[in-house]
C-alpha cells in the first residue's frame, strides 16, 4: 500500500516547552485516520506541521511525499483543509465560495464550472446555489466545507473537529461524504472529540503530553486496554496526562 | 519576477481580489464608510466647520451722530462680518447686553467724533468683545479696526496730502481667505489614512476572526500574495476616494489644484502605501476587529486630526508634541499636499515630505513583514 503522510520523531518545541514529542507513525492512501487527543496534548500543533504552517525542530515529516521542511509549497497544494472554525465566506454565494477556493487552488475557470454543477447535484443543494452560506443550517454548510476542502481532488484531506456543535444524525451524513472521499483514494486525517466517530476510523492515534501513546484499528485498541469503547480507552490513557490545557 | 506576474494574471490572484470586493460591497457598513465618509466630511469641513467669523452681531453706541460715524457704521453693517442688531444708548447699557448674550461685540464712539477726527485730533473710539474665545475676539477687532483705518485713509486721501502711506497688503495662494484651503489636503490626509490603514486592518483581522485566515494559509497561496490581493481592492477604492475629494474640492468648495496632479497623485500614491502597511501592522497586533478598529481611532486618527497641522498650527506646540508630530505620517502628507496643491509648487519643493514618507515606507513594510512572519509560526 502507498505511504502518504510519514513522520520519523517529529518534535516542536515553544522555548522550554515540547508541545510535538518524537511522534512516528504512517498514514496509507485511502485511509481514515483518527488523530485523538486531550487540548494541549499537541494535536494541533502536530497537524499545522503536517500542513507546511509550522517548521519542525526536529525530525522529519513527508506528506504525499514532499518534505514538511523543505516542500511546503508543493506539501499546500496536494491537501485539502477544513478547520474547526467554520471555513467558508459566510457573505460569500455557495457557488461563489466554490469558485475562489477551486481559484486559489489553480483549477481553471471551465473545470471549475463543470464540477460545481456536479458537485452541487451530489449533494443535492442545486437550489442552494445562489443563497448565501450564512442562510445555510449549520450541518448544510459543514457539508460543503468538506466539499470545498476535497474539490481540487487533493491526496491528503485534514479535518480539524469538523464536526464540532453538529447533531448524531447530521454528524453521520457528514461521514458519509468521508467514506465517499476515502473509497474516491482520498486520505482523510480527522482530529474529533467525539469518540463515536474514533469508532468510524481505519486506525487512530491517541496524543498523551505531545507523545502518540496508542496508535491501532478502534477493535485492537479497545481489546488491549480491555474496554467496551473508544471512550474508556481515550479516559484510560487521558488520566496519566500530566500536562493541563494549555 | 515572471513568477509573479504568472501569479497576477492566473485564476487565484483574480478569484481572491473578487472576493475581496464582494466582502466589501456587501457590507453596508463598510460601502457606507468607504464611499460616504469622504463626501459628508468634505462637506462638514467645508462648510460647517470654519474659523471664518461671519455676521457678528453687534451693538452700537453712537452719541456723536454725525459724518464720520455714520459712515464707519455703514460700512460695518455692509461687511459680511458683521451685522448690527442694537443701538444702544449708554455705556452701562454694554454689559447688561453681552450678559444677555445679544452680541458679540460692542462699538463705542466718542463725543463730537468728526470735529475731533478733523480738527482737535483724537477723536475716540472703543471696541468691547467678548474674549470667552480668544480667537474669534481677536479677529472681530481687527476687521472692526481695519474698517477704520481704511475710512481714516480714505479721509487723508481726500484731503489731498502729499504724502501718503498705503500698505498693500496681498495674501499669497489664498486671496479670499478661506479656510477649505486649508481643510481639504487635511481631510484628503484623514480619509486616505482611514481607510487604507483601519478597513485594510478590519479586512484582515477579520479573516483571523472568523478562521478562514487559517483556511487560507493552508492554501498554496503564498502569505505575501494574500496581503498583497486584500490591499488591492482598498488601494482602487482610495483612488476612487482621492477623485471625489478633488473634485469636491474643486467645484463646491472652489478650492483649486495649483499644482500639477501628476505630482499630487505621486505624492497620494506614497502615502496610501504608507496608510496601507500601518494597517498590516495594526492587523499584526489585534486579534479582534474591535481592538483593530479602536487601535487605528485611536492611534491614528486622533494624532491625524489634532497633531498634522490640520487644525492647529505644528509650529504652536511644545517641542515634546513637535517631536512626535514629525512621526505622523499625514503630517508630511498634508505639508506636500499644501504645497503642490494650493501653493503650485513642483514636486521638488517637496521632497522633505517625500523623503520622510519614503522613510516610513520602508520602515513600517520592513516592521510589518517581520511581523507577519511571525504570527504564521
Amino acid at each position: 500500500m502507498e505511504i502518504v503522510i510519514h513522520t520519523d520523531k517529529l518534535t516542536k518545541q515553544f522555548g522550554n516547552f515540547t508541545a510535538v514529542d518524537n511522534i512516528s507513525f504512517e498514514v496509507e492512501k485511502g485511509e481514515i485516520f483518527g488523530f485523538l487527543g486531550a487540548n494541549g496534548a499537541g494535536k494541533t500543533t502536530a497537524m499545522r506541521m503536517l500542513c507546511g504552517l509550522s517548521i519542525p525542530t526536529s525530525g522529519k515529516g513527508l506528506v504525499a511525499g514532499f518534505d514538511i521542511e523543505k516542500e511546503t509549497e508543493k506539501v499546500k497544494k496536494s491537501i485539502g483543509y477544513m478547520s474547526q472554525k467554520f471555513s467558508l465566506y459566510e457573505d460569500l454565494k455557495v457557488w461563489e465560495n466554490i469558485r475562489l477556493f477551486a481559484g486559489i487552488y489553480g483549477m481553471n475557470s471551465k473545470q471549475i464550472a463543470h464540477k460545481t454543477d456536479t458537485l452541487l447535484q451530489q449533494l443535492g443543494f442545486e437550489s442552494e446555489r445562489d443563497s448565501f452560506v450564512k442562510s445555510l443550517p449549520l450541518g448544510w454548510k459543514q457539508k460543503l466545507a468538506f466539499s470545498v476542502a476535497i474539490f481540487h481532488e487533493p491526496k491528503i484531506v485534514f479535518l480539524d473537529e469538523p464536526t464540532g456543535g453538529v447533531d448524531p444524525a447530521t454528524r453521520r451524513q457528514f461521514w458519509e461524504l468521508i467514506y465517499d472521499a476515502a473509497d474516491r483514494g482520498i486520505t482523510v486525517f480527522v482530529t474529533t472529540h467525539y469518540m463515536d466517530e474514533a469508532e468510524y476510523c481505519d486506525r487512530v492515534s491517541i496524543m498523551v503530553d505531545g507523545r502518540i501513546d496508542a496508535l491501532d484499528t478502534p477493535k485492537n485498541l479497545k481489546k488491549q486496554f480491555n474496554a467496551n469503547n473508544m471512550d474508556e480507552v481515550f479516559h484510560q490513557l487521558a488520566r496519566k496526562a500530566q500536562r493541563t490545557d494549555n | 519576477m515572471s513568477l509573479y506576474k504568472q501569479f497576477i494574471k492566473s485564476n487565484q490572484f483574480l478569484s481572491f481580489v473578487k472576493k475581496e470586493f464582494f466582502h466589501i460591497m456587501r457590507d453596508k457598513r463598510s460601502v457606507l464608510i468607504l464611499l460616504g465618509m469622504p463626501i459628508v466630511e468634505i462637506i462638514l469641513f467645508g462648510f460647517a466647520i470654519t474659523t471664518e467669523v461671519n455676521n457678528s452681531k453687534v451693538a452700537i453706541l453712537d452719541p456723536s451722530n454725525d459724518k464720520a460715524t455714520l459712515h464707519i457704521i455703514r460700512e460695518m453693517e455692509a461687511s459680511k462680518y458683521f451685522n448690527v442688531v442694537k443701538r444702544i444708548h449708554s455705556t452701562s447699557e454694554v454689559e447688561t447686553t453681552f450678559r444677555r448674550g445679544e452680541i458679540d461685540m460692542a462699538i463705542i464712539f466718542g463725543n463730537n467724533f468728526n470735529e475731533k477726527l478733523n480738527h482737535a485730533g483724537g477723536a475716540q473710539i472703543q471696541l468691547v468683545a467678548d474674549a470667552t474665545n480668544p480667537n474669534v475676539a481677536v479677529m472681530l477687532t481687527n476687521y472692526a479696526n481695519s474698517i477704520i483705518i481704511q475710512y481714516q485713509l480714505d479721509q487723508i486721501r481726500h484731503q489731498q496730502l502729499p504724502y501718503q502711506v498705503k500698505p498693500e497688503v496681498k495674501l499669497l495662494y489664498n486671496p479670499s481667505m478661506k479656510s477649505s484651503f486649508n481643510f481639504v489636503p487635511g481631510v484628503m490626509g484623514m480619509i486616505l489614512m482611514l481607510i487604507c490603514a483601519m478597513m485594510t486592518s478590519i479586512s484582515i483581522v477579520r479573516e483571523k476572526e472568523t478562521g478562514t485566515m487559517e483556511v487560507l494559509l493552508v492554501s498554496p497561496m503564498k502569505p505575501f500574495n494574500i496581503i498583497i490581493a486584500k490591499a488591492v481592492p482598498y488601494l482602487v477604492l482610495s483612488f476612487v476616494n482621492l477623485i471625489t475629494i478633488l473634485l469636491l474640492s474643486v467645484f463646491v468648495l472652489h478650492v483649486p489644484v495649483a499644482g500639477s496632479i501628476l505630482s499630487l497623485t505621486f505624492v497620494s500614491v506614497l502615502f496610501i502605501l504608507v496608510s496601507l502597511c500601518l494597517g498590516l501592522l495594526i492587523s499584526t497586533i489585534s486579534d479582534t476587529q474591535v481592538a483593530a478598529m479602536l487601535i487605528s481611532g485611536m492611534a491614528l486618527m486622533m494624532p491625524v486630526m489634532l497633531l498634522s497641522g490640520m487644525m492647529f498650527p505644528v509650529e504652536n506646540m511644545p517641542k515634546p508634541l513637535q517631536f512626535v508630530s514629525h512621526l505622523i505620517p499625514a503630517k508630511w502628507y498634508i505639508m506636500a499636499v499644501k504645497k503642490i496643491m494650493i501653493e503650485g509648487l513642483p514636486l521638488k519643493y517637496a521632497l522633505k515630505e517625500i523623503g520622510a514618507l519614503c522613510l516610513m515606507a520602508v520602515v513600517l513594510i520592513g516592521i510589518s513583514l517581520k511581523k507577519f512572519k511571525i504570527r504564521l509560526e
